[in-house]
């Protein structure tokens, strides 16, 4: 095995077990912090493809921002009981017969998935050359811009909404 | 080199995962992690797919799902805590107003 193979087994390893941690832990402040590893792997796997601004945002959203608002939610409601009662439903050996066949269908079909040429004109070096955040922004507010304005929207949308619903009527 | 299908492979398991702990947990919070996972998982094969392509779009559209994602965690914990006013229990399994 190469150095980069070796890298990237490392990542899968931690990314499979971290994901397993997460959705088996029984205490969810285990389980978020868990998942705050689990992103900080999947950043570093995003710098190993060369993507080092969705790194970033990988970092400053996911964790910092998502995992953070799950965390306020869990000390919120005050889960003390959660740690004695059993943490599947009935139905869960179900639930992981579906995961592993959809596992079993997934790995084969997509194991020998390869790229076909003709390649797009983003390659590493000309990515290199005039930076990741700035060719992602030439791109982004071009040739993406509506959707770009649009993501806006969706954001307002969500401000507005947990506004709403979690505020307490007031007389 | 790594090739693509690894990416692909690291993907799936872990969009499996995700659909086990939507699928098994009772606990409404950690049934939301699993969504994060699925779409994190979906992350992961776009910005492969991008990179070995030499494209941007995937990079752009995971820009995108993580806009979605945090709307979409923001909007159901808001769901999560007016309910729990209501209703204090966060158990799938005990969430059954609508059965009849």
């Amino acid at each position: 095995m190469t150095a980069p193979q070796v890298f990237f087994s490392y990542f899968a390893a931690m990314i499979t077990g971290l994901s397993l941690l997460v959705v088996t832990r029984k205490n969810p402040v285990h389980s978020v912090l868990w998942m705050l590893l689990l992103f900080v792997h999947i950043a570093g796997l995003y710098l190993f493809l060369n993507a080092e601004f969705l790194a970033a945002i990988q970092i400053i959203i996911y964790a910092g921002a998502i995992l953070v608002l799950f965390l306020f939610v869990i000390m919120l409601l005050n889960l003390r009981k959660e740690e004695t009662e059993k943490r599947f439903q009935r139905q869960w050996p179900l639930g992981l017969g579906i995961g592993v066949v959809l596992m079993m269908f997934l790995v084969p079909v997509l194991g020998n998935i390869s790229v076909v040429p003709p390649l797009g004109p983003y390659s590493v070096d000309a990515i290199k050359s005039e930076g990741h955040i700035m060719t992602v922004g030439k791109v982004l507010y071009t040739e993406f811009l509506l959707p770009f304005e649009i993501a806006s929207v969706i954001l307002l949308v969500a401000i507005v909404g947990a506004v709403v619903l979690a505020k307490r009527r007031l007389e | 080199m790594v090739p693509l299908s690894w990416y692909i492979i690291l993907s799936a398991v872990m969009f499996s995962i995700g659909v086990f702990g939507f699928l098994a947990r009772r606990n409404l919070i950690i049934v939301f992690m699993s969504v994060e996972l699925m779409l994190n998982s979906v992350n992961i094969s776009l910005v492969a797919f991008s990179h070995y392509l030499q494209s941007m779009r995937g990079q752009i559209l995971v820009f995108f799902v993580i806009t979605v994602a945090a709307a979409e965690a923001a909007i159901g914990l808001a769901i999560l805590i007016a309910f729990y006013r209501n209703n204090p229990t966060i158990k799938v399994d005990e969430i059954n107003l609508l059965k009849g």
